[in-house]
This record gives C-alpha cells, structure tokens and sequence, in this order.
C-alpha cells in the first residue's frame, strides 16, 4: 500500500488588509473539502499558528506594508515559503490603505487623535508594543521576492481556486478574461 | 490604390496614406493603444502600439502601411515591452482600480488585462495630484492621467476651447487647465464637450453617476478589450 501523499503547507496572513481576501477564499465553499485533501494549513488566521514552520510550501499574503510588524511577518513569510503570493489589490499595490500615502504621517495622526470632533486633547498612543507605522504604506513586492500575483479587491474564490489549483497541478498559475480584475 | 501588408502572419489589405493601426481595426486586428484614437490626429507618446515593422520597432500609430511590410504585433516580445510601459504607467499615477468610477470600463485597465500584467512590478511613485473638483458637473482626477492628450486634443481640434494642456517635461510632465486660477470651473468647458467624453482613463469624470452601471456589469468585463467595437469603429 502506497503512503498517503505529503500534503503541501499552506501559510496565509494579513498585513494591512481588510480580511476581505481571507473572506474570498473561504467562499471557495465545498471545494475548501478537496483543497484540504492536498494541502494542510500552516501560520494562518484559521489554525491561529502564530509563526510559519520553516518548511511551508505556499505562502498567501493579504495587504501591503503599513508598519513595522508587516514588515517582519513578511520577511518570516519569505524566509519559510518556497513559494511567496501576493493576494488582493492591497498586496499588490497597497490599495485602500495606500490613498494616505500623499499626507504626512504627523498630519494624518493629528487629525485621527487630536483635531476630530470629539478627540479634544487625545493622545497619539505610543505603547511600546505598538508597531511604529510606516511613512507610507508600500506593496509587498517592494519588499520581498514575490513569486505570483493574484489581482482583485478581493481576488474571486474562483480566481483563488485557480491559482492554488493550477499550483497542485504544477502549472504556471494563469488568469484569464473574467478571473482578472483589478477591482 | 490598394496595397496589402502581414501582420502576424494575416494578410492586411490598406489604402495609400493609411497607417498600421487604422489599416489593422479596419481588419479587425487589435493593436494595444492608449494615446491613439481613430478620431484624432495620432501623438505617438504612449508606444503601446509598437509594432516590429521589417524587424525594426515602430508606433503603429504614426508609421503609413507601405506594401509587403511584414508587422509582427502580438509576439511575447512585443507584449512583455507593451507590459513594461503599462506598469510604469501605474506606478507613475495613483491607479487604485477598486475605488475608480471608471473601473471596467477604463482602457488602461483593459490594457493590462490583455498584457496579463499581475502586477505593476516596479516601486510606486505614490505621486500628490490633487482633484479639481470645482466644476459643477464635472470631477477632474489628476491623479489617473496617463498624459495621453486625447483630452488635449478633442477640447483643441473638436471643441474649439483649449481647455487642456500639458505641461513641464519629462517625468514632471502633468495635465494643466488653461485659466488664470487652473481651475476647470473657470473655463467655458461643459459636459457636452468631445473633451468630456475621451478620456481612457478615470480623470474626466461626470458628477453623480456614481456606480449607474454596476461593477462585473461593464464594458471591458463583459468582454476583453481585443474583441470590443471600439477596435474598428472608434472610442
């Protein structure tokens, strides 16, 4: 009798995303089933694994770069996954969370904890567990080596199906007309 | 006076003083393009529309067909060159497609789609290009323009105003408004403009139309940008 074939490690996360990639892929529905025959998950927000184990074989990656932790998670992710996906408009070009980019940190921070309605004499919270934010929010590739791109706000369950699926198959993952969208 | 040239192998019939571009969409062939119009006179600065012409890169836009020309188009070289200057083309504006009004129906997006272009690869300028939002019916977002003039030259050579030009040079190259404060509230433009009407992109955008056609439900997602209209009947 063969041995049970080595399932592939799946380690997902996010960075400064909304979740709404994690959202997408769970709405693969039923196939999450078959999915689970190949693949087992790793560090992700559905086992709660806190860090990759060093041998995982994909990594998924939702949200760019807005402080200083994102940046080290996605190094850890790069360190431990062969293979490295950039997942979602965010990720990709930093998406919603990038339109501050063109304001000043200190001005943003201000007017978030100072100079709205109602935050009279706030504080910029500075608890050193606190991550230090970045200047600007940056898209992963900026970064680290990215291996794919998986395009979308988010990616449709069936644009996530494809690429993990061709990836099973050993294909070079592609998106064609109806499963790409930047939107 | 008929002529014929190859483009990728397909016979392409055209008349003297045509160029590549119009005698292909008179073909039905589509050549990726973003400054090109087949109503304007062409400016040949986006290059998307490169073609090899006798092995020699070309804007199909601006060269003339001439008999037995062998046109290679759609050749991974072509594309992945037509994909590089897409992505500089997004890294150099702000192109956040999700929250775009002009999302599925814009050509620099449908472009992409067509180049496979997964991502903008490059760093991000992350450019400040402030809105003019002081029109009444119309939002201007500076922040999308790809300088491919179509706005330029329709307000110019159709509507007779000069509303629009573009200034500086190189990478510091941006769309002004022609008035004394730069604001189009103080120009004679009006939606009813050929001005209002060209833009590829998301920059020229009428106020309170806001999602009228639901996204998944537009142009470029119904079908890819090689096979809609516009490639033989114009914008």
């Amino acid at each position: 009798m063969n041995a049970p074939k080595k399932k592939l490690k799946v380690a997902t996360t996010s960075l400064a995303g909304c979740f709404g990639c994690h959202m997408s892929f769970l709405d693969i529905d039923e196939r999450l089933f078959t999915l689970l025959e190949h693949i087992e998950f790793d560090r992700s927000p559905l086992t709660d694994i806190k860090t990759c184990s060093p041998d995982c074989d994909i990594g998924l990656i939702e949200g760019g770069l807005c402080n200083a932790e994102n940046v080290h998670v996605l190094r850890e992710f790069r360190k431990n996954c062969k293979i490295l996906i950039a997942m979602g408009a965010c990720a990709i070009n930093g998406g919603l969370p990038a339109q501050r980019n063109h304001l000043p940190l200190t001005t943003i921070l201000e007017e978030v904890y100072h100079t709205s309605p109602g935050l009279k004499n706030g504080m910029i919270p500075n608890d050193p567990e606190l991550p230090l934010p970045l200047n600007q929010v940056h898209p992963i590739h900026e970064v680290v080596k990215i291996d794919y791109f998986m395009p979308g706000c988010p990616p449709s369950a069936d644009a996530i199906w494809k690429v993990l699926t061709d990836l099973l198959a050993g294909k070079e993952p592609e998106l064609g007309h109806g499963l790409m969208h930047y939107d | 006076m008929s002529h014929t040239f190859t483009l990728d192998g397909k016979v392409v019939p055209f008349v003297d003083g045509q160029t590549i571009i119009q005698a292909a969409s008179a073909a039905g062939v589509f050549i990726p393009h973003l400054c090109y119009h087949p109503e304007f006179k062409p400016h040949g600065s986006c290059k998307l529309c490169t073609v090899k012409v006798n092995g020699r890169h070309t804007a199909s836009c601006t060269m003339r067909a001439a008999p037995g020309m062998v046109v290679e188009s759609e050749t991974e070289e072509i594309n992945a060159e037509r994909r590089a200057l897409t992505q500089m083309l997004f890294v150099e504006g702000n192109h956040f497609c999700p929250s775009c009004e002009k999302s599925g129906n814009c050509q620099l997006q449908a472009t992409a789609y067509h180049l496979g272009m997964m991502s903008a690869h490059y760093d991000h300028f992350f450019p400040n290009r402030p809105v003019d939002a002081s029109h009444p019916e119309v939002l201007l977002d500076f922040n999308r323009c790809i300088l491919c003039s179509l706005c330029v030259r329709a307000s110019r050579d159709v509507d007779g105003k000069n509303v629009f030009g573009l200034s500086g040079r190189g990478i510091k190259t941006h769309l002004i408004v022609n008035a004394k404060s730069g604001q189009l509230a103080d120009t004679d433009f009006t939606l009813a403009d050929k001005a209002a009407q060209v833009c590829p992109v998301g920059v020229i955008l009428k106020k309170r139309q806001g999602f009228a056609v639901p996204i998944g439900e537009r142009k470029y997602d119904k079908a890819p940008i090689s096979e809609t209209a516009e490639t033989t009947e114009g914008h």
